[in-house]
């Protein structure tokens, strides 16, 4: 069962560009990234667009379709009527390359700015002893495919380019997460996250929950625990006169 | 040539999945200046799709495992023509390896006091994978990736640079290795979103660019997979072996058509998930070939009661090597038993309480309701055969990867050949990546650190050659005559499933084998629109050239062997022939450029006290009668005594 299919996509060589109108014949159980590649290999062979593995896995083919944020190879053409015009533009919030290709490199550099991993030294490999439910929470942010669909549909940097020295993104705020709840890691991440990545311009809308492929909750049991972490330490009497008094290597 | 940017490294990486992270790694903690160049984003390899584990014999489920076991579950499922000292690195480094990751950061699902937990897969004897849910290669390109992120944090604070000694090149393409007298001395390449040009001097080049199966119409394979490093290694002066060896992975989707090829990971079956026809039957039980017969259930209760007390119950066939099982599916879909769609039906949705399938299986579950709108708590999957993984690869020397004929030139993963003999076991894929991975680097140090001064240089004429046969495709006189990319790379996958798939024939590969001599010669006319800037057509037309180069391999390799084994089978020579089990095929680049020469060559010899793990019933099955009444020495050409020219 197939049919011919509207679509309305960006093309352009880089911040310049337009939207350009397509015919193309789409088929039954197809989703948006069949009909770019027959487009692809029909109308429009020099059409940009990224994509790996087409099967929700790699996070490569993000885009915005009608204005949402989606992964191209998990939106299926059935949730469209036959009549229906499909735009197809680029992530909002990064510079355009060509077509549907955004520089994402803002990503890669937040990512470089995150504290590694820190496990207590002493520890050898295969002496690590960990519970399945201890693990379970960072593991469920660990299943991010680094889409950066978070990072794009965040408002703190999608309308505010200035914002983005200061705001690592969902991505990185809930990585900080992530390693704070590492069973074994050691490092305090409380600070950092505060400070040099933005958390407390997070003002927990939950877009980025709204629009992860892989339905991780990053506001609910990433960011807000971290808040109250961070909000547990600066404002905890107790803690403000440990930190002051008996600040001792190790302690 | 004035705009063409220029690199020095003393390594370059070239593919950014699990092997060439690992081997970069290890490469910068020889404190040599390395380069990744990889074609998509940094994070994004192929590696990424694999599902259900890393097989290691950490023993953490059941201690009786080790291994000499994990050498010889190895070697039976590649049925004796791995390369044996690959299988025993492999067996007795895996365990490091993995542990290795926890210091990484890695978060395995556990066992209940606390370890790694381990999984059961085809072909394995014992729980042997570890995993996190079903997406561990995620969770391993994950980890190296924040790895090497570690080591730039490293260098940012010791040199104030981050990619003071580890860079990498992200959506960048190598089209061409250079050579200075058969050693190696840089790499061409381009980026894909520029256009732009650029040459890495270095002395050292590490292979790790997966697998061909984008050669293929139906496969669980992502465009990146198109036979680069095996094409770049034949054109230096490097060998491939094992290439008529192709891995059909039983279980891809088969509706809706545009996800055809997708995997479903073998853990379905690991965790419980049978098979059935349209009758439902099991018919696995019918596909049980006579050297498996010892280790497999003849019952479904046996089968059944395997999952809970595995140590007095023989195994269900559903957990056969792969290539068992997806001749079995091929047949009963032949038969008529299939199911609506043309596979059979994978059913985990009796087996198993719908939590815990979603706990263990998530990512099955995901990805069948997003894209078939099954549920597969709910009703069966249907499942086919998908091209997955290609055993063949570029010959090295298994202690240091070092590809034979071409100094300077290391491969490992999917890339290099001989590990996996004729068929790979599940699980041993991303343990291989980290043990070659990490020996690739090793072995390039001791090759930078023993060169000296001297090192080899980029001849210009070479690079001019390199970027002349980058730019042809833009050929302006052409116009419209030219060839699509787009028609012919369909053409290829059509012919390839057609002719080179899972069951071949003598006659078919002949006509392969013209279609192919054609095809090479159109690739030289293939002709694309635009300009340099990120344009997809040409990225193509330029991945056709190795496409076309790695199909004739195999195509070659698959008509030369006359027999049936593993990833390879021949309607017109079923079953195995112990004759053919003591040769491997190795293609090299024929004199045209675009094809190959296939010739003979001994397989390793295993040596004697490995030999001894395996019981003279079985070998019998394998060996021939000679090899086995003189030990295995006979054959008289152990590794050590190989040529390496």
């Amino acid at each position: 069962m197939s049919y011919q299919g509207q679509f309305r996509i960006w093309r352009g060589d880089g911040p310049e560009g337009t939207l350009v109108d397509y015919d193309i014949e789409v088929n039954e159980g197809e989703v948006v990234l069949d009909v770019i590649h027959r487009l692809q290999a029909t109308a429009a062979p020099d059409l940009a667009v990224r994509w790996n593995c087409k099967a929700g896995k790699c996070g490569s083919c993000s885009a915005e379709i009608n204005g949402r944020p989606r992964l191209l190879c998990m939106t299926r053409m059935s949730t469209f009527t036959e009549g229906e015009t499909i735009t197809v533009t680029p992530l909002r919030t990064f510079p355009i390359q060509r077509d549907l290709v955004t520089d994402v490199s803002f990503n890669y550099t937040k990512a470089r700015q995150v504290p590694s991993f820190a496990p207590p030294p002493e520890l050898k490999p295969g002496e690590y002893r960990m519970q399945q439910i201890d693990v379970e929470r960072s593991q469920e942010f660990r299943k991010c495919i680094e889409c950066f669909l978070c990072q794009d549909v965040c408002h703190v940097v999608r309308d505010h380019e200035d914002n983005k020295e200061a705001f690592s993104g969902p991505r990185f705020l809930m990585r900080i997460a992530e390693l704070d709840m590492h069973p074994l890691d050691v490092a305090d991440r409380k600070q950092t996250a505060q400070a040099d990545h933005g958390l407390g311009r997070c003002n927990i809308t939950k877009c980025c929950t709204e629009v992860c492929p892989e339905h991780i909750k990053i506001t609910d049991n990433a960011l807000i625990p971290l808040k109250e972490r961070v909000v547990d330490r600066r404002y905890d009497p107790l803690v403000w006169l440990g930190s002051k008094i008996s600040r001792r290597k190790g302690a | 040539m004035t705009n063409i940017e220029r690199h020095s490294y003393d390594v370059v990486v070239i593919g950014a999945g699990g092997a060439g992270l690992r081997a970069a790694i290890e490469a910068r903690e020889h404190n040599l200046r390395t380069a990744i160049v990889c074609k998509s984003l940094f994070g994004k390899a192929h590696t990424v799709m694999a599902e259900g584990g890393i097989a290691a014999a950490m023993g953490n489920v059941n201690s009786k495992d080790s291994w000499q076991v994990h050498f010889r579950d190895t070697m039976r499922g590649g049925k004796f023509l791995n390369h044996p000292r690959m299988a025993e690195l492999h067996a007795k480094e895996a365990p490091q390896r993995v542990w290795e990751l926890e210091t990484y950061g890695a978060l395995f699902d556990r066992t209940k006091d606390g370890r790694i937990s381990q999984r059961n897969f085809g072909g394995h004897e014992y729980p042997r994978l570890a995993h996190v849910g079903d997406r561990t290669g995620l969770e391993l390109i994950r980890t190296l990736q924040q790895k090497i992120v570690s080591l730039q944090q490293e260098d940012e604070r010791e040199f104030g640079d981050g990619e003071a000694r580890l860079k990498v090149f992200a959506e960048c393409t190598v089209t061409d290795l250079l050579t200075d007298d058969g050693a190696i001395a840089g790499a061409f390449g381009y980026w894909r979103e520029s256009g732009r040009f650029l040459v890495f001097e270095a002395p050292a080049v590490i292979l790790a660019t997966g697998g061909i199966g984008k050669s293929f119409k139906v496969t669980s394979n992502s465009w990146e997979y198109t036979g680069d490093g095996h094409a770049l290694a034949l054109r230096a002066g490097g060998r491939l072996v094992n290439m008529e060896f192709v891995q059909f992975h039983p279980t891809g989707m088969v509706w809706p058509p545009s996800v055809k090829g997708i995997l479903v990971t073998e853990s379905v079956r690991g965790d419980g998930g049978v098979l059935r026809n349209s009758e439902g039957r099991r018919f696995m039980f019918e596909y049980v070939p006579p050297v498996f017969r010892g280790q497999y259930a003849d019952t479904e209760e046996e089968a059944d009661r395997w999952y809970t007390d595995p140590d007095d119950n023989k195994r269900p066939p559903e957990l056969l090597p792969r290539d068992e099982v997806a001749r079995a599916i091929n047949t009963e879909v032949k038969e008529g038993r299939g199911s609506p769609h043309g596979g059979v039906f994978l059913d985990v949705s009796t087996r198993l309480p719908a939590e815990e399938i979603i706990k263990r299986l998530p990512s099955m579950h995901h990805q069948f309701k997003e894209l078939a709108d099954v549920d597969i708590t709910a009703e069966p999957m249907e499942v086919g055969p998908t091209c997955h993984y290609v055993m063949g690869g570029v010959e090295v020397d298994p202690d240091s990867t070092a590809a034979v004929g071409v100094t300077g030139l290391f491969a490992a993963g999917e890339v290099a050949g001989g590990m996996h003999g004729s068929n790979r076991l599940g699980g041993n894929s991303l343990s291989d990546l980290l043990v070659f991975g990490r020996r690739a680097g090793a072995g390039a140090a001791a090759y930078v650190a023993g060169l000296g001064e001297g090192r080899p240089a980029c001849a210009e004429t070479d690079v001019e050659h390199a970027a002349a046969l980058a730019v042809a495709p833009f050929d302006a006189d052409a116009g419209d005559a030219g060839e699509n990319p787009y028609t012919l790379h369909t053409e290829l996958q059509q012919t390839m499933n057609d002719l080179v798939g899972i069951i071949r024939r003598g006659p078919e590969l002949t006509d392969a084998l013209d279609v192919l001599a054609g095809m090479a010669k159109r690739v030289a006319a293939v002709t694309v629109r635009g300009h340099r800037q990120y344009n997809p057509g040409w990225h193509l037309a330029l991945d056709l050239r190795n496409m076309v180069l790695v199909s004739d391999a195999v195509a070659r390799a698959a008509q030369a062997r006359e027999e049936s084994r593993g990833g390879h089978t021949r309607e017109d020579f079923p079953g195995m022939n112990p004759d053919w089990r003591g040769v491997n095929l190795i293609c090299r680049l024929a004199g045209d450029g675009l094809s190959v020469t296939v010739t003979r060559q001994p397989v390793p010899a295993i040596d004697p006290d490995l030999f001894e793990l395996f019981d003279p019933a079985e070998l019998s099955k394998y060996f021939t009668a000679g090899e086995l009444s003189g030990g295995p020495d006979t054959d008289n050409h152990d590794h050590e005594g190989r040529e390496q020219a």
